[in-house]
């Protein structure tokens, strides 16, 4: 049942995906991205990883749509015409994809339980984590006890990018005048 | 029997929407179409949890509501104002 529901979202996921490549206007993309994002998300939680699937969720539907917007409104709303020489870029995708996809035959099998992964730490993280950090949920314990340094770290790298980008854009709004109500005079001036 | 039919009628849904999204000649049409995929997905996590004797996705089918109402309230104040750090000279008479 699980299978067939997730055979049906992958399908639709596939059907947009192609639809986002072909598609030439960018705010029918953005919109595209947008339902890619929810659908996404539910695929997720059918295969029961409900907090990558809410990650999904708020940051692909919710938070890079917004930002894509406001990209939108720097740039212009169209794709130019692709260029003329395709097969220089299509012979690369085809030799990197075809090694991916070469690679993945030296890969485990899925869900096999004597992966490597399966066989490194994994096991301690089940055993001890309960009685070393005392949080019920093994994903939770990893990430904000064991990995806590790790976490701390993405958080102050998706701090900067934040701040960075409103600088980038507050400096575009300011050359343009169009706030003259809330730059000082010297600000004006650079 | 019940929910499964529920699950298939709107895996239909969204398949019809997704058309719309493709395809649709205007703008409207589209974020029409971002939205009612977000409803559906949340109608499809609560009929699947209980398909699938996981009710308790009731929860993050709340979550995703409020999620769906961020984007369609950017988009539409983008097309209303051309810019999303808008700010009216004054308030708006309600």
């Amino acid at each position: 049942m699980e299978a067939y529901i997730l055979m049906a979202l992958l399908l639709l996921l596939t059907i947009v995906t192609i639809a986002i490549v072909f598609q030439r206007s960018l705010f029918a993309v953005v919109i595209l991205a947008g339902i890619y994002s929810f659908l996404m998300a539910t695929a997720m939680i059918v295969l029961d990883a409900v907090d990558v699937a809410m990650t999904e969720a708020a940051v692909g539907a919710g938070v890079a749509t917004v930002f894509f917007l406001a990209s939108l409104h720097l740039t212009r709303a169209r794709e130019y015409p692709r260029p003329r020489a395709v097969w220089l870029p299509l012979f690369v995708a085809g030799v990197v994809g075809a090694a991916l996809i070469g690679g993945t035959y030296d890969l485990p099998l899925f869900g096999s339980a004597a992966s490597p992964i399966h066989q490194h730490i994994a096991p301690h993280y089940l055993n001890e984590s309960m009685g070393e950090t005392g949080v019920p949920n093994v994903v939770t314990a990893v990430l904000a006890d064991y990995r806590s340094i790790d976490t701390l770290g993405e958080t102050t790298v998706i701090f900067t990018a934040g701040i960075g980008i409103m600088v980038l854009l507050r400096g575009r709004r300011r050359r343009r005048g169009e706030d003259k109500d809330d730059v000082d005079p010297g600000a004006r001036e650079t | 029997m019940m929910f499964l039919m529920a699950t298939i009628a709107i895996l239909i849904a969204m398949a019809l929407v997704v058309v719309r999204a493709i395809r649709g000649p205007t703008v409207f049409d589209r974020v029409l179409a971002g939205n009612v995929i977000g409803t559906l997905a949340i109608l499809l996590l609560a009929v699947v949890g209980f398909l699938l004797g996981r009710p308790e996705w009731l929860d993050i089918a709340l979550t995703y509501g409020l999620l769906n109402l961020i984007s369609t309230l950017a988009v539409l104040k983008f097309f209303r104002h051309g810019d999303l750090a808008f700010v009216p000279k004054e308030p708006p008479k309600l």
